[in-house]
């Protein structure tokens, strides 16, 4: 018997060749890909890391009456407005000798953060019984300082003029840190805090509640008018000219530039309606217009996939139209609509060009409490900390990415998990 | 038996019907009586417009935008196309079963609670159950899910799911059920089960099927209506049909040379 399975001719041969080689750009293709991203997430996570840590400062502190509160009136605001400079810094003298010039008292002092004094007076109008006594208390190092002892300013590098540490500086540090008065701790600011001009005082807090605030506006617009808007004119509406038109301006506007978006806030929310500015509320409504279309197209494609079989079985059984869209129709797409919904909205969380037009770009201190409250968002916040000249906030502005990151992977996977979870097979 | 069959008022009567999608005439110039508690068979090649002409009586046509039915269905004496009446009502009348079984994704019990429970045909929750079980006896299913009636209606078999689609039609107690190729996805057995069940329903029901088997046609129906190319070309007693045609069209159909 010949072996026909085993002979090949040159036209098998090509055609075997053919599929191997095919196959080996696609894997080249995903491999370029995926080292793009790895690269792209390692450099981040390597920059951003070192925000998780911030370094602290031990100081020997003396409650003095007389410095805190002379009067002995033990009213907490003016505790916590008291001039807690000298006593720091007296604490910062015990073990740093010599620095008694004007000059280098402030520059010893500026060891510190600014918020050492504020996080004293705190801690003095919370405990008032502190007065009199002395204490080793932990109050965060400056900017500078922290980017030092994490190895991120080289001395032997920069020069001693183009740095802001000086080498005297420096040299004190090293004091500090052979008594054991320097450690890293996590950065819990980072993620209670909002903006600052300090980065080390600088978090998160109020940027990620503005984003949160925002989406909640965009999904509770955005979601049940995408959803109606997509069954009315998937199972209603009749197939006529003006359908055609209204498909195809969706289809247009779920092409339009985000910041168009913005510009049609600023000129109807703000202008017209004169609702509050740099606001979620008018954020959430931008991001709410931008992701309408695409939670439209997303839904009538799952409506349109659903097996006509199930609405003739409704519509057999003598269910009316809307019985059997509510019943049979929506349940079986509602997976799929609620997935283009968390998707479109995650494209919403990473949008910044329209909230720039809205306001939503303002330095906010103030963790926002309310839709209404001025807000910034996450992508709009590493924008103002890319912008910003300090070098403290470049690690900042990684750590920032890396948490809207984890933001977006979240959605999506939940994302996945709902469809998993809801679908049913038809 | 066939003096006996014309004395019966038919239950559906159809004159002068003409279908089209768009300007493409479907069903031209058909007239046709449905006679009461008997299994109507409508036959015919493929495309001639069977199923169209099917879908006119329980007005499914009305989900296709571009489909216009011109003509008069009556049916008890009703035009059905009156624009007074109530398509709902009209359903609830006449079920339909489909060429593909098509189960809600849901129970068993579900499935075939669906329609009493739209039509709110059940006092209680033990009535409910009454109307299902009784539904899916007579459709011959209960003895197979008596068990498991919580279980997806679409882990059945092909055959159960057929079965499952008639019980879930008879449950709103229609009058007449139209059946569109209701065993063509099914295999001799489970067709074989669906025939006889078919024979013993038609005590309760009308039923008017929808078949490219004319086999099927022969065993189970006792009229016969052969369509060709939108018309009807002959239609009369099952028998007479099969064993001795008026027309060329049908003795040549039912010979096998056109198809």
């Amino acid at each position: 018997m010949p072996d026909y399975l085993l002979t090949t001719s040159p036209q098998m041969a090509k055609r075997h060749a053919r599929h191997t080689r095919f196959q080996w750009y696609g894997r080249i293709a995903i491999g370029i890909s995926i080292s793009f991203m790895l690269l792209m997430f390692t450099a981040i996570f390597f920059r951003g890391i070192g925000a998780f840590q911030k370094t602290m400062v031990a100081v020997d502190v003396q409650f003095t009456e007389s410095q805190i509160d002379p009067s002995g009136a033990r009213d907490a605001t003016s505790l916590k407005q008291a001039n807690y400079k000298p006593i720091l810094l007296q604490g910062l003298q015990q073990v740093i000798p010599g620095a008694t010039e004007r000059r280098d008292r402030n520059n010893l002092y500026k060891i510190l953060s600014n918020g050492a004094a504020f996080d004293l007076g705190e801690r003095v109008a919370n405990n008032p019984d502190l007065i009199g006594t002395s204490e080793r208390v932990w109050v965060a190092a400056s900017s500078e300082v922290d980017l030092y002892v994490k190895g991120k300013i080289d001395p032997e590098e920069i020069p001693e003029e183009l740095r802001r540490l000086k080498d005297q500086d420096i040299a004190w540090v090293e004091i500090l840190r052979a008594s054991g008065q320097i450690k890293k701790k996590f950065n819990t600011a980072f993620f209670t805090s909002g903006d600052s001009r300090n980065p080390e005082m600088a978090g998160i807090l109020s940027a990620a509640l503005g984003s949160f605030f925002s989406l909640l506006i965009c999904f509770l617009i955005a979601f049940p008018l995408g959803i109606l808007t997509a069954v009315y004119l998937e199972e209603y509406a009749k197939k006529s000219r003006l359908t055609d038109i209204i498909e195809v301006n969706i289809n247009n506007l779920a092409a339009v530039p985000s910041i168009v978006f913005g510009l049609l806030g600023l000129a109807i929310f703000l202008n017209f309606f004169n609702l509050p500015r740099s606001t979620p509320l008018v954020g959430g409504m931008v991001l709410a217009l931008m992701t309408l279309p695409t939670i439209i197209i997303a839904s009538r494609s799952i409506l349109r996939s659903v097996p006509q079989a199930t609405r003739d079985a409704a519509l057999g059984l003598g269910a009316s139209k809307t019985q059997t869209t509510f019943h049979h129709v929506v349940p079986l797409a509602m997976p799929g609509m609620l997935t283009g919904t968390i998707l479109g909205m995650a494209r919403a969380l990473g949008e910044t060009a329209p909230l720039l037009m809205i306001g939503m770009v303002a330095f906010i201190v103030d963790v926002p409490k309310g839709v209404t409250d001025v807000a910034t968002a996450l992508p709009v916040q590493i924008f103002l900390w890319a912008d910003s000249p300090e070098k403290g906030f470049v690690e900042l502005t990684s750590a920032a990415i890396m948490v809207l990151l984890t933001f977006l992977i979240l959605m999506n996977i939940f994302a996945v998990y709902l469809r998993k979870k809801l679908e049913r097979r038809w | 038996m066939s003096t006996d069959m014309q004395a019966k008022q038919p239950i559906m009567t159809a004159r002068n019907v003409d279908v089209f999608y768009g300007k493409k005439q479907a069903i031209d110039n058909v007239s046709l009586d449905i006679p009461e508690n008997q299994i109507t068979a409508l036959i015919g090649p493929s495309g001639c417009g069977k199923s169209t002409f099917l879908r006119c009586f329980n007005r499914m046509n009305d989900t296709i935008q571009i489909c216009r039915v011109k003509g008069d269905i009556q049916f008890a004496g009703q035009d059905i196309y009156d624009p007074k009446v109530d398509v709902v009502a009209l359903r609830s009348r006449i079920g339909m079963v489909f060429q593909k079984a098509n189960p809600f994704p849901k129970s068993i019990f579900d499935n075939v609670a669906y329609g009493p429970r739209i039509h709110s045909l059940s006092e209680s929750k033990d009535h409910l159950e009454d109307i299902v079980i009784t539904s899916l006896k007579r459709a011959g299913l209960y003895d197979e899910v008596s068990d498991r009636l919580d279980e997806p209606g679409t882990s059945l078999s092909g055959g159960q799911q057929q079965r499952l689609c008639i019980a879930r039609a008879i449950a709103v107690d229609p009058q007449i059920i139209l059946m569109d190729e209701p065993c063509s996805a099914l295999d001799p057995i489970a067709t074989a089960i669906i025939e006889e069940l078919m024979d013993s329903m038609k005590e309760k029901y009308t039923i008017v099927i929808v078949t490219h088997s004319m086999q099927q046609a022969a065993r189970v129906s006792q009229q016969t209506a052969f369509f060709h190319l939108g018309e009807l070309v002959e239609s009369g007693d099952t028998e007479a049909i099969f064993t001795n045609p008026e027309q060329e069209r049908t003795q040549n159909y039912i010979s096998g040379r056109i198809g």
